[in-house]
């Protein structure tokens, strides 16, 4: 009897009917107004590759180690270096990071024994062409430059 | 005299590639007689980018983040049946607070993979309300996961021999509160579906799978236990120190979709069960096990199999002692569990593969690999 009135009555299309009615309240909206605000991303989160420089001397951290390059599993990491004849060090003259093919494993920052290499919280990366994807030196030290609107 | 094309023959259809309701790019060859289907054929292959054969070019570690491109709703139980599988090859085994971690995160994941089913199923059959219900969900575990690891989807947690990561400070707190809202929110799905008249009439008795017919077959997970076999790879050969949980294997007895949508359900909050449990069994030490850096395990194979969110997932890996694998082979859920649909659906209507295809909750990236 009772099943039959809940039939006749509509109660199980009511009931979930009450659930989407208690969430209207304003307070469980949980759009993000992207670009209006930007999300926070997580501390750890990996983004945008940087190439480190020493904060107050603005030389790179990078020691040419090549070890990114072979942790890589895309390969996509080409560094270039020459032995300075005087310290008989190597030097860094050239990173590329071709970021079209980057899946953000995180393997080359894992790699990097100087913390050099790092995944940022940078995320709007995108770009016209797949030429702006491959990343020099100098863009991987200085980090994306996103379009900021106006509203 | 010419034959009419209102003559009574029968009809093949191509469902697919680019039917919402297949998940991906599968495509099913239906043969009608009306609306009724005589048979079916699966066509798969449209997403496949052979990640076997890349393994065999990549070296052990770098393998690893191509795991979770497989099934990328459930990445992290990927991620730990290969690195079990290499740690068995290594003989090393995870240090016991890193097996915590994982089980943590696995169960977590299983919840995520779950709540997608869940929305997309409905969504399958009309219903979409409980879409943004499920994904507001999981989108607690995605923060959970993007604050872990720096990854939402394709997370790359987990390292062979332990973990890359420490947990960040607050974890526990936000996993657990994450499990106490996770029952009430279930109920909502369930005051959603469960008695809901329409959800009732288009599940029950549709895509019926007995016991045999899915041993024939080889399919495992949800579909597998809704047939009315307990059969679960976390109790029948525990791996990641499940022994040690206290948890049920929800089973159901008819076999069809209805059944399979029930034990989905209880196995959301059988995992919260074990959430909770192994963030009290948290204890600090080592989180990763000695493991050289350049990892080249003996000459060997082994097979692991881990009970993922869809079913068995196994990998059997092949060394042949340098630092790349000789072999990689998956034993993917979805693929097998995909060769069921002939029998569930042969005498259905044709509005029932819809939720034939949604019951088995397929993940093309893992069925054609």
């Amino acid at each position: 009897m009772r099943r039959f009135l809940r039939k006749i009555f509509l109660i199980d299309l009511l009931e979930g009917m009450w659930v989407t009615f208690r969430s209207q309240h304003p307070r469980n909206i949980c759009t993000d107004e992207y670009p209006r605000e930007r999300p926070r991303v997580a501390e750890r989160y990996r983004g945008a590759p940087r190439l480190n420089t020493h904060p107050e001397t603005g030389e790179t951290l990078c020691i040419a180690c090549n070890l990114c390059a072979i942790a890589c599993p895309e390969a996509l990491i080409v560094v270039s270096s020459e032995r300075n004849e005087k310290t008989k060090r190597k030097e860094l003259t050239d990173f590329t990071y071709d970021l079209s093919r980057c899946m953000f494993c995180g393997l080359c920052e894992d790699a990097c024994p100087v913390d050099a290499l790092e995944l940022t919280q940078d995320f709007e990366i995108a770009s016209y062409t797949r030429e702006g994807l491959i990343w020099d030196r100098r863009m991987l030290e200085e980090g994306p430059r996103p379009a900021r609107y106006k509203f | 005299m010419a034959q009419t094309f209102l003559d009574s023959t029968e009809l093949v259809l191509n469902m697919g590639p680019q039917h919402p309701s297949t998940h991906g790019v599968l495509r099913v060859i239906l043969k009608l007689d009306g609306e009724k289907i005589l048979g079916t054929e699966c066509v798969v292959g449209y997403l496949h980018r052979g990640v076997e054969k890349i393994a065999e070019n990549r070296t052990w570690a770098q393998f690893a983040p191509y795991v979770d491109r497989m099934d990328y709703v459930a990445s992290v139980s990927n991620g730990l049946g290969y690195c079990l599988a290499v740690e068995k090859l290594l003989n090393v085994e995870a240090p016991p607070r890193a097996q915590v971690v994982r089980v943590i995160l696995t169960e977590l994941n299983r919840i995520a993979s779950h709540l997608i089913w869940l929305g997309t199923h409905a969504l399958d059959l009309g219903a979409i309300t409980p879409l943004f219900y499920v994904m507001r969900e999981r989108e607690d575990i995605l923060n959970i996961f993007e604050k872990y690891c720096g990854a939402r989807l394709t997370t790359h947690a987990f390292r062979i021999g332990g973990l890359q990561y420490e947990l960040y400070d607050g974890f526990e707190e936000e996993v657990k509160r994450f499990c106490d809202i996770l029952g009430p929110r279930v109920d909502e799905y369930e005051e959603l579906l469960t008695v809901n008249r329409m959800w009732v009439a288009r599940l029950t008795k549709v895509g019926i799978l007995n016991a045999a017919d899915c041993k024939a077959c080889g399919v495992t997970g949800p579909l597998l236990r809704a047939a009315g076999v307990k059969w679960d790879l976390r109790k029948a050969q525990p791996y990641s120190g499940y022994q040690h949980y206290d948890f049920e294997i929800p089973t159901r007895s008819n076999g069809d979709s209805y059944d399979r949508y029930v034990v989905r359900v209880q196995e959301m909050r059988q995992s919260a069960r074990i959430v909770r449990q192994a963030v009290d069994r948290l204890e600090p030490g080592p989180i990763m096990a000695k493991v050289p850096k350049v990892i080249k395990p003996p000459v060997g194979e082994a097979y692991v199999s881990i009970e993922a969110p869809k079913g068995e997932l196994g990998y059997f890996v092949v060394s042949d002692g340098s630092t790349q694998p000789y072999r990689v082979r998956v034993r993917p859920p979805s693929f097998i569990n995909l060769q069921a649909v002939d029998r569930m659906a042969r005498g259905a209507l044709i509005a029932d593969v819809c939720a034939i295809i949604g019951t088995i909750d397929i993940v093309l990236g893992e069925v054609d690999r």
